[in-house]
């Protein structure tokens, strides 16, 4: 078991939210004051050098035009940490390849964090989040087609070392492509792709790459891990191993029951702090016609939770876990048994007003006293059994859900 | 009036097209709201003409070829729609997005065609590179769109009412435009280069409250086009066929004759 621990890096010393009618894409950047963004990333990469010391891994992403993520080129803060950090892995989840121009770049980008970390990426790809569609200046139609083969074109040049090649897609196309340097990691560095629903979990399989999750609950993990499952086993004639899964969450642990809450209470801006219109979280081929039609008519396009759900909604929904080590490891427990198990817990442990001290004891009490129990909990099963084991639980479907695609973080 | 409608297999996929009338042909190339071959304005064009109006692929619950990335795709398979449908001397006229396919066919070759008319057209760049010449209509709020588009926003179809397999084929029509008209937005910057091409004698048709497209882009655009007329509808927006169908018909019926 691994947990790689992640802030999506917010600038979230903003107006109140009714003064703006977006905090993505069109939110004017005089309200980003350079000064307080020169503290923010610093504080930011204190956090994760501070989640190495601890123990963890490092996960970080990227958006662009956003209060939510004030990191819009991934590889910079990660080549940072390259530098920063000796021992953690580090997941960039992920480069939002089907918006990428050239995937060469994206290739290049990657072997050389890969080399300067002494072969610790993880390397991520998404199809990105409905509101990147407008800043990308890329039409959404057929994204996840693009994806693939921007994947396929970066792995052909990770793993070609006897001269260039040319690649000639349906999407891209680029000539003498010969990248230096290469990875570090042989034959290439661990690939990551998040998946959204039991539709995009079967290429993720084909390649035995890590497919992640993110916060899909009760309601819906088990349609998409499952998905996994079924797809790896029958085209690898093997179970997959617990370490090709993965799923995000918002964890605070705290050393009371009640200041935990109070942490995770700010924790929840990250999902309150969302707002945006539906012209933005619609772009035209994002979503199949059924689903645009549902956010035309007012549907939020987002997780399907509502901005405003309760901690305890999003706690019953296995969205957060939150309360004293024991607790917290309860529940992560009866979320990873439900699911059939995963192999890489990605903590959220910071967003919006969650202060260095805040983030810091949650850090620990997580890493002292939950991570530890959470690798037995691994040791003690076998994929297959944990999987036979999910299999004889009920359906808990906590909150109503209504099938849209996960955007938060991709 | 009765209308036929039919689906024709060409060499790569299919066209959807509705028929109406009797008399010499008029090509209608709908806009970014799908066909409006049940619109009762055809009706009116169908005392003079055989009007002719296809789905363009993703519109109207018809299928997008696989290759298809954007506008290009779409004119070369409207060359092969041009010979399935035997168009011959016909009077093309296209609308919003329409317009800019048909200014990109008859920049072509003007031969199949007697007459151009482009109503509320889109299709090329006029302004600076930081002038917003076509309005981003995936960037704003529905009822701010139709304050844009509608000379009398009340004319706007009201989406509230509409049942959900409607909405979902409004929603499928917007990917459609979205795929044809999202990078470059709305048009074609090789496109002014090629309208000399444009021989045949043509007319272009706006609403003079059009807030999406603006009276001084068309007057531009048409300035594109050798001997090309301008003429404004009063009281009526991007889709002045919808909002004053007896002036728009007249103007067409008057450019024809």
């Amino acid at each position: 078991m691994r947990t790689y621990w992640f802030t999506e890096d917010a600038y979230h010393d903003l107006p109140p939210q009714d003064d703006y009618e977006s905090i993505r894409v069109n939110l004017p950047n005089s309200n980003f004051d350079p000064e307080r963004g020169h503290e923010l990333y610093n504080w930011y990469l204190d956090m994760w050098c501070m989640a190495e010391s601890y123990g963890l891994d490092l996960m970080n992403n990227e958006h662009h035009q956003t209060a939510t993520c004030m990191v819009p080129a991934a590889p910079l803060m990660m080549s940072i940490l390259a530098r920063e950090t000796s021992k953690a892995r580090l997941l960039l989840l992920g480069n939002p390849i089907a918006n990428r121009r050239n995937p060469v770049r994206v290739a290049e980008e990657m072997a050389m964090i890969d080399v300067i970390s002494k072969g610790r990426l993880d390397c991520g790809f998404v199809r990105g989040v409905p509101y990147e569609a407008a800043p990308a200046n890329r039409t959404a139609h057929r994204g996840s087609q693009r994806m693939w083969e921007a994947h396929d074109m970066i792995m052909k040049a990770w793993t070609t070392h006897d001269g260039p090649f040319n690649f000639e897609g349906r999407w891209f196309q680029s000539r003498q492509i010969n990248i230096w340097p290469r990875p570090y990691q042989q034959p290439a560095p661990p690939v990551w792709v998040t998946m959204g629903g039991r539709s995009s979990t079967t290429p993720v399989a084909q390649h035995k790459h890590v497919g992640a999750v993110f916060l899909a609950g009760y309601p819906r993990i088990r349609e998409i891990f499952d998905g996994y499952r079924e797809d790896y086993l029958k085209m690898h004639g093997e179970h997959a191993p617990f370490d090709r899964l993965a799923y995000l969450g918002l964890v605070f642990v705290g050393e009371t029951e009640a200041k935990a809450r109070e942490g995770a209470e700010k924790l929840l801006w990250y999902m309150s702090a969302n707002k945006v219109p539906g012209y933005w979280s619609n772009p035209p081929g994002y979503h199949p016609p059924h689903i645009a039609a549902q956010i035309m008519k007012g549907a939020r396009g987002g997780s399907g939770v509502p901005l405003t759900a309760t901690l305890d909604d999003q706690m019953a929904r296995g969205n957060v876990f939150a309360g004293t080590p024991d607790q917290v490891y309860e529940q992560i427990k009866n979320f990873w048994e439900y699911s059939g198990g995963f192999g890489n817990m990605l903590m959220m442990g910071q967003a919006g007003f969650v202060t260095h001290e805040e983030t810091e004891t949650s850090m620990k009490l997580y890493a002292k006293e939950v991570f530890p129990r959470l690798k037995e909990l691994e040791a003690s099963t076998t994929p297959a059994e944990a999987w036979e084991k999910s299999k004889a639980m009920e359906q808990r479907d906590n909150v109503p859900l209504d099938g849209f695609a996960l955007e938060f973080v991709r | 009036m009765g209308s036929t409608t039919e689906t024709i297999k060409l060499p790569v996929g299919e066209i959807t097209v509705s028929r109406k009338g009797t008399g010499p042909q008029l090509l209608l190339l709908h806009g970014g709201g799908g066909s409006i071959a049940d619109h009762p304005v055809v009706d009116k064009l169908a005392e003079k003409f055989e009007v002719i109006a296809p789905s363009h692929p993703g519109f109207n619950g018809t299928k997008i070829p696989d290759h298809f990335d954007g506008m290009p795709e779409l004119v070369h398979f409207y060359l092969d729609v041009l010979d399935a449908l035997d168009i011959d001397n016909a009077v093309l006229m296209g609308i919003s997005m329409g317009g800019w396919l048909a200014a990109e066919l008859a920049s072509i070759n003007c031969a199949r065609f007697s007459k151009v008319i482009l109503v509320d057209a889109v299709g090329v760049k006029i302004g600076g590179p930081t002038d917003r010449d076509i309005v981003d209509v995936f960037g704003i709020p529905p009822d701010e769109a139709n304050k844009l588009m509608y000379h009398d926003p009340a004319n706007a179809r009201d989406m509230s009412t509409l049942s959900d397999e409607a909405l979902a084929a409004v929603a499928g029509n917007r990917i459609a435009l979205g795929l044809y008209t999202w990078e470059p937005y709305m048009h074609n910057p090789k496109l002014p280069q090629r309208l000399h091409r444009v021989t045949a004698p043509t007319l272009f048709l706006w609403g003079e409250s059009d807030g999406l497209v603006t009276t001084d882009y068309g007057k531009a655009y048409a300035a594109l086009i050798p001997g090309a007329k301008f003429v404004a509808i009063p009281e009526a927006g991007h889709s002045p066929y919808a909002e004053q169908p007896e002036y728009f018909v007249n103007e067409v019926f008057a450019f024809t004759d």
